[in-house]
């Protein structure tokens, strides 16, 4: 069994709104039943609600693979790159620092590294990954590629990421303005190393206007809307 | 035409030793092959080439960058630190970690309970079936007393026992106890593959099934020839002693290419146990971004070794960090979604100045 050449995993971290129902769906997994290895990172809690989703990317020269001195980490046929193998991982931990997404987890006292693995229970048999299923907001898609432009004709899938000098290509394309996939198809990860999360704040008005005293403390005075 | 790679050349040539020097101590443990039992010529030829395969894989195995440098430094940090503390760390993880399969039982009891089975059936099976073939051991009548027997070590006595005692029925069906534990085992393993969906999915037949295929190949012929002779007057003997001949090699024909090979990895891991404490205990590697500690800043600079002879290059030129592994898992995932939303933020801006046109 291997996961379909015609469907891909296509995440949109901008359309992620934090609901967690991925994290919770990922946990139904049968390759890490009761263990959720989906990341859904507050970026800065305190002054945003932006949120990213976070799974494992596939990168076609996995980091994680290559530095793993037990070679425990294997890629499929399908470009799939899956969890540790559990007799030879020796939990060093390697894997889960080298990662440049920051996605594998080391459970010590299983002595094992686990990771999302695209749940390859599903994708195999051509089903979605339970994250994707689950996803109100569709910041992570599984389909094909004709699809996601039907859906989202204003983005475009870029699979390719910068990490300083070092260029990385994933099986899991994530959406960018269409604009910017044509002019340079790829992502600078480490061009955000100064950047702050985007303040938003949402005003919903749904209670009736009341009185409110001339001097009371404003908290949204200084956020743009 | 390609040409052998140097890797291979000295695996090669680790293999041949490994093998020449079991050559060595069979001919010397054997008392110049007296004790041996030509019979087991077979499975002396199978052990060899298991002794080369398994050489020359571990020596390919060392060869690769990370794994040269975590054997290197487990070996430094075990050595060179808290020696007597760390021997005795040694036992006690020998103990609870490999004799009881703890890590194991901690991912799944049947899973553990299937594995320790396994485990020990083999252990006590290679314990008495190695000594057996190399003609380290054999047993003789006493002269004089007919229904004795004595154990001989390397060609020196070391025990008699009387042929219907208690010790002489526990040791002569040594094999037939680990084949016991072995089929249990085997059978939770098997249980364990087709009901477990999460395994079935990932299972590939030579990986995962042929293992548990040969072990059970080899204790069911095994239990053949005992019940053969014990219940059968020797029924069919000869052609079950070369059918559990013929499992026994292919599995160590097979011992260095397959799942087994993680008998000999595996080891690994009471290295890096010691390594990983070395560097709790030592200086720790803030993140450039949060600030916050996240892992050993000497696992890190070793990391950032290893990247750089495996030909990544994750240098940040133009930022305050010099290395992206100076950027905790956390920070990494945070950036991943800030890198993805500031083009959608910059997606109004011109060519050169939006951020994912710069080259």
């Amino acid at each position: 069994m291997a996961k379909p050449d015609h469907l891909h995993f296509f995440i949109d971290p901008s359309r992620c709104i934090g609901c967690q129902a991925c994290v919770h769906a990922c946990t139904e997994c049968d390759t890490h039943r009761g263990h959720s290895m989906i990341h859904l990172e507050y970026i800065e809690r305190v002054e945003s609600v932006q949120t990213v989703p976070v799974v494992c990317m596939h990168c076609e020269q996995p980091t994680c693979a290559e530095v793993c001195p037990a070679d425990a980490i294997k890629r499929s046929g399908d470009g799939v790159v899956q969890s540790a193998s559990t007799p030879r991982c020796i939990a060093c931990g390697n894997c889960v620092v080298a990662c440049p997404f920051g996605v594998p987890e080391l459970y010590d006292d299983r002595q094992i590294m686990m990771k999302c693995d695209m749940c390859y229970d599903r994708t195999s048999v051509g089903k979605k990954p339970m994250c994707a299923t689950v996803c109100p907001s569709q910041a992570l898609f599984f389909g094909t590629r004709e699809q996601i432009e039907q859906l989202r004709p204003m983005s475009a899938p870029v699979n390719e990421f910068r990490f300083g000098n070092q260029t990385i290509s994933t099986r899991v394309l994530t959406m960018v303005p269409r604009g910017v996939a044509s002019r340079q198809p790829l992502v600078d990860v480490t061009a955000a190393m100064d950047d702050r999360p985007a303040r938003r704040a949402v005003m919903l008005r749904v209670l009736p206007e009341a009185p409110v005293p001339s001097d009371a403390y404003d908290p949204y005075e200084n956020v743009p809307l | 035409m390609p040409t052998v790679g140097r890797e291979h050349v000295r695996a090669s040539a680790w293999g041949l030793i490994a093998a020449a020097l079991l050559a060595v101590l069979i001919v010397v443990g054997s008392r110049n092959l007296q004790h041996f039992d030509a019979a087991l010529v077979g499975y002396t030829f199978a052990t060899l080439f298991a002794a080369f395969g398994i050489t020359y894989r571990y020596a390919i195995w060392l060869q690769r960058p990370p794994t040269r440098l975590y054997w290197r430094r487990g070996w430094q940090v075990f050595a060179t630190t808290r020696f007597i503390r760390n021997i005795i760390e040694l036992l006690r993880r020998v103990l609870l970690e490999f004799a009881l399969n703890r890590f194991i039982f901690r991912r799944g009891r049947a899973r553990g309970l299937a594995h320790w089975l396994i485990m020990w059936g083999c252990i006590i099976a290679a314990a008495i079936t190695f000594p057996l073939v190399w003609g380290w051991i054999h047993f003789r009548t006493v002269p004089g007393e007919i229904d004795v027997y004595r154990t001989y070590v390397f060609g020196f006595p070391v025990q008699d026992f009387h042929v219907e005692s208690f010790t002489a029925f526990v040791v002569f069906h040594g094999l037939v106890w680990a084949s016991f534990l072995v089929i249990a085992g085997v059978m939770l393993a098997f249980r364990r593959r087709m009901i477990d969906h999460g395994a079935v999915t990932l299972q590939q037949f030579g990986e995962d099934l042929l293992p548990l295929i040969l072990l059970f190949a080899i204790s069911v012929t095994g239990l053949l020839l005992t019940a053969s002779y014990t219940w059968m007057r020797g029924y069919a003997y000869d052609f079950l002693a070369i059918l559990h001949a013929a499992t026994v090699i292919v599995t160590l024909l097979y011992l260095p290419f397959g799942k087994f090979f993680h008998l000999f990895q595996r080891p690994a891991q009471l290295g890096v146990g010691f390594y990983k404490e070395s560097g709790t205990r030592g200086e720790q590697q803030p993140c450039v971004r949060c600030h916050r500690p996240y892992a050993p800043a000497l696992m890190v600079r070793d990391l950032i070794t290893v990247e750089r002879e495996l030909g990544f290059s994750y240098e940040l030129a133009a930022t305050p960090a010099a290395h992206y592994q100076h950027v905790c898992p956390r920070c990494r995932r945070a950036l991943y979604g800030l890198a993805q939303g500031a083009l959608w933020r910059d997606r109004v801006a011109t060519a050169p100045t939006a951020r994912g046109s710069d080259t």
